[in-house]
């Protein structure tokens, strides 16, 4: 189609707007909302279950074993899972993180404590307490200084890492690398502060919530037992065994540790499986394990599979946004058929002055072009807006802290796109038939009856 | 020239067959001006609309200028019917959110000639029609007179060879009809061939030549004395 001509029926098009302004904002409005609705579901099952460490897909993974109740499977809700814990014994863990396998090795568990001695009020905040493997492991971006070598791991030693945010509360945000502060009366010396860092979903603990932040401080792992800690997040428990002291809980076969190894190749792989075959083995000897055998390194796109970090009602969450979409263009498809028809005695006109049937076409479907296009930005927007009051009613929710929805503020850049080409695609698909349509009247009908 | 042979034109319901036209033959030169007569019904407006190739026929053959046009695409018979027919209807036929200027300019857009040769063409046509000082108007600012000499000045601004004009007094009253009447001889007379639709005997009389349908056949062939030429300038409604 030759520019001018393609000007021609913008021009054109332009005028049946004007000639039917309410008509046409009802199309737009219809293609606007099923946009919005896309764009918003789309970006939310993206924030949910995407990948937040792709790049590491093929060497990043969690360890779990099967030492569960032998009369029972591990459970969700009240479904067994058909897989191990989510969560290693403290002794699982520890001998994983002993054996000295893997590149790095995490174990690690959340906590809960007070800050102090920043000359601010005291400061209830949650902690992670972790191997030093964590930063480089997951990537974790510095601000200033850096995390914990090994050897600060065990015996630990009095060194912190804080988040961005919590260094801006206590520190102003300055460089606060070599700042002392107390954490529930222990005196810590803060080693590095984090950039922003916000991976969603939360993929090395899904316990507490897929959007939760990261937490606001970390100190080594080996702290936990030192300063006679439990975990603030899951602790599950089957067997019935007394659990009043510290000896007890961390002998027993309540599960409540987090546990990841780096392994680069597959050889490190079959290793490590190996390790923990041998080891499960050697445990069942001694009573312990009665389930059959299930030692898991499991990948983090599979861990986020298998934890439903992206639950069903997600997935049909999307399937009715694309369903109200199909919904909007069917009625996009009526309204432009009533439109076309309304105006056919013009275009019967037209057709006698040597309008083609394929330029009859071509005009109708630039005016289907640009209500599509119209619709799909009005719909960027309104998706926009509605991503905007999501994002501030779990902001109240989280307290102002920042956390995984902050990210809902950004589109989904890939489903943005695929929303807008989709609504593209489908209301040009849509108006194809009243467009041929059109074209195919019979202009001599017309042309007497205008 | 345009030639009928035998040209047949059916519509069909599921119940009766009418036809429109039946072996219906016609042979018009360059340069006529042929009334075409007859009651309601008779077909005269089903032979404009198959000679301007607005719709096509069953049976019999038809050539525009030595082009038969059976079995031409839908672009062919479009770009035809762009560059060698013009058409007037009864109602005007403008459309009415286009100013004077564009709806004399639809015809030209489609034969995508260029941006000053489109504006010279639309200039001379409105020239000729007397209205080149409306350009900007909106059709329904017109009266019935001056909306139908638009309409002729965008059926001639692409200088069509045959000029098909459908009641094209219908709506007028009389001191305008004779208007547009003398306005149609003028053109006539510059070399556009013109078949003319009508009822009224009076505006058939000034045709060089008569065809009487009924029942979608010629009854009747009448020849005139070649008129009057009209007089210099033409009235303005």
């Amino acid at each position: 189609m030759q520019a001018s001509l393609l000007g021609y029926y913008s021009h054109l098009a332009l005028r049946s707007f004007r000639r039917n302004p309410g008509l046409t904002a009802l199309m737009v409005l219809a293609i606007a909302f099923g946009v919005a609705v896309c764009i918003m579901t789309l970006t939310v099952y993206h924030a949910m279950s995407g990948n937040p460490i792709w790049w590491k897909n093929d060497r990043l993974y969690t360890v779990t074993m099967d030492s569960w109740d032998p009369n029972s499977g591990f459970t969700r809700g009240n479904a067994e899972t058909h897989l191990p814990p989510p969560l290693m014994t403290y002794r699982d863990a520890t001998t994983v993180l002993h054996a000295g396998l893997a590149e790095r090795t995490v174990v690690m568990f959340e906590s809960s404590g007070v800050i102090s001695g920043t000359g601010g009020p005291p400061l209830r905040t949650d902690t992670r307490f972790t191997t030093g493997d964590f930063f480089p492991m997951f990537d974790v971006p510095f601000l200033y200084g850096s995390g914990w070598s090994r050897s600060a791991d065990d015996p630990p030693q009095p060194v912190v890492v804080l988040s961005r945010s919590m260094n801006e509360r206590l520190f102003a945000g300055a460089n606060s690398v070599g700042r002392t502060l107390r954490w529930n009366d222990h005196e810590f010396r803060v080693v590095g502060v984090l950039d922003y860092w916000f991976p969603r979903p939360l993929f090395y603990d899904v316990t507490e919530g897929s959007f939760a932040p990261p937490e606001d401080l970390f100190i080594p792992f080996a702290w936990g037992r030192a300063l006679d800690l439990r975990s603030a997040g899951n602790v599950d428990c089957w067997k019935a065994e007394p659990l009043d002291t510290s000896e007890q809980f961390f002998n027993s076969e309540c599960v409540w540790l987090q546990t990841w190894v780096e392994l680069p190749d597959r050889a490190s792989r079959e290793r490590m499986q190996a390790f923990l075959d041998n080891y499960w083995a050697e445990q069942r000897r001694g009573g312990r394990f009665g389930r059959p055998r299930d030692n898991r390194l499991t990948n983090v796109g599979q861990w986020l599979r298998d934890q439903q970090v992206v639950d069903n009602d997600n997935r049909v969450l999307v399937g009715l946004a694309f369903a109200f979409l199909l919904v909007c263009l069917i009625n996009t498809v009526g309204l432009l058929l009533a439109k076309f028809l309304s105006a056919a005695a013009i275009t019967g006109v037209r057709r006698a002055l040597g309008a083609s049937r394929r330029q009859v076409f071509m005009q109708h479907l630039t005016e289907v072009a640009l209500i599509a296009g119209t619709g799909s930005a009005l719909g960027l927007g309104l998706g926009a807006l509605g991503l905007a009051a999501v994002h501030h009613m779990y902001a109240a929710a989280h307290l102002g802290r920042p956390g995984g929805y902050q990210e809902l503020m950004h589109f989904d850049r890939t489903g943005v796109l695929w929303a807008i080409a989709l609504a593209i695609l489908a209301t040009l698909a849509a108006g194809l038939y009243p467009a041929w349509r059109v074209g195919r009247l019979p202009p001599a009908v017309y042309l007497k009856s205008q | 020239m345009l030639k009928m042979q035998d040209v047949s034109k059916v519509y069909r319901t599921d119940l009766i067959e009418t036809y429109a036209l039946r072996e219906f033959s016609l042979e018009v030169s360059a340069g006529e001006f042929v009334a075409i007569t007859g009651p309601s019904g008779s077909g005269k407006t089903t032979f404009l609309n198959v000679a301007g190739l607005l719709e096509n026929f069953e049976t019999g053959s038809y050539r525009i200028d030595g082009t038969d046009v059976r079995g031409l695409s839908d672009d062919q018979r479009s770009r035809l019917r762009n560059e060698r027919i013009g058409f007037i209807f009864q109602s005007f036929n403008l459309i009415p959110d286009l100013n004077i200027y564009d709806n004399v300019d639809v015809p030209l857009r489609y034969r995508r000639l260029s941006t000053r040769e489109r504006h010279e063409r639309i200039g001379s046509a409105l020239d000729l029609v007397g209205l080149s000082s409306r350009m900007k108007h909106m059709p329904s600012q017109l009266s019935g007179g001056q909306q139908q000499r638009v309409a002729i000045a965008r059926a001639i601004a692409g200088d069509p060879a045959f000029l098909l004009a459908d009641e094209p007094t219908g709506n007028l009253d009389s001191l305008m009809a004779r208007q547009v009447m003398e306005l149609l001889e003028q053109i006539n007379e510059l070399g556009t061939t013109i078949l003319l639709v009508t009822h009224d005997p009076e505006l058939a009389r000034r045709a060089q030549r008569n065809v009487h349908l009924v029942d979608g056949q010629i009854s009747d062939f009448r020849t005139y004395e070649p008129r009057a030429a009209p007089d210099a300038g033409l009235a303005h409604a």
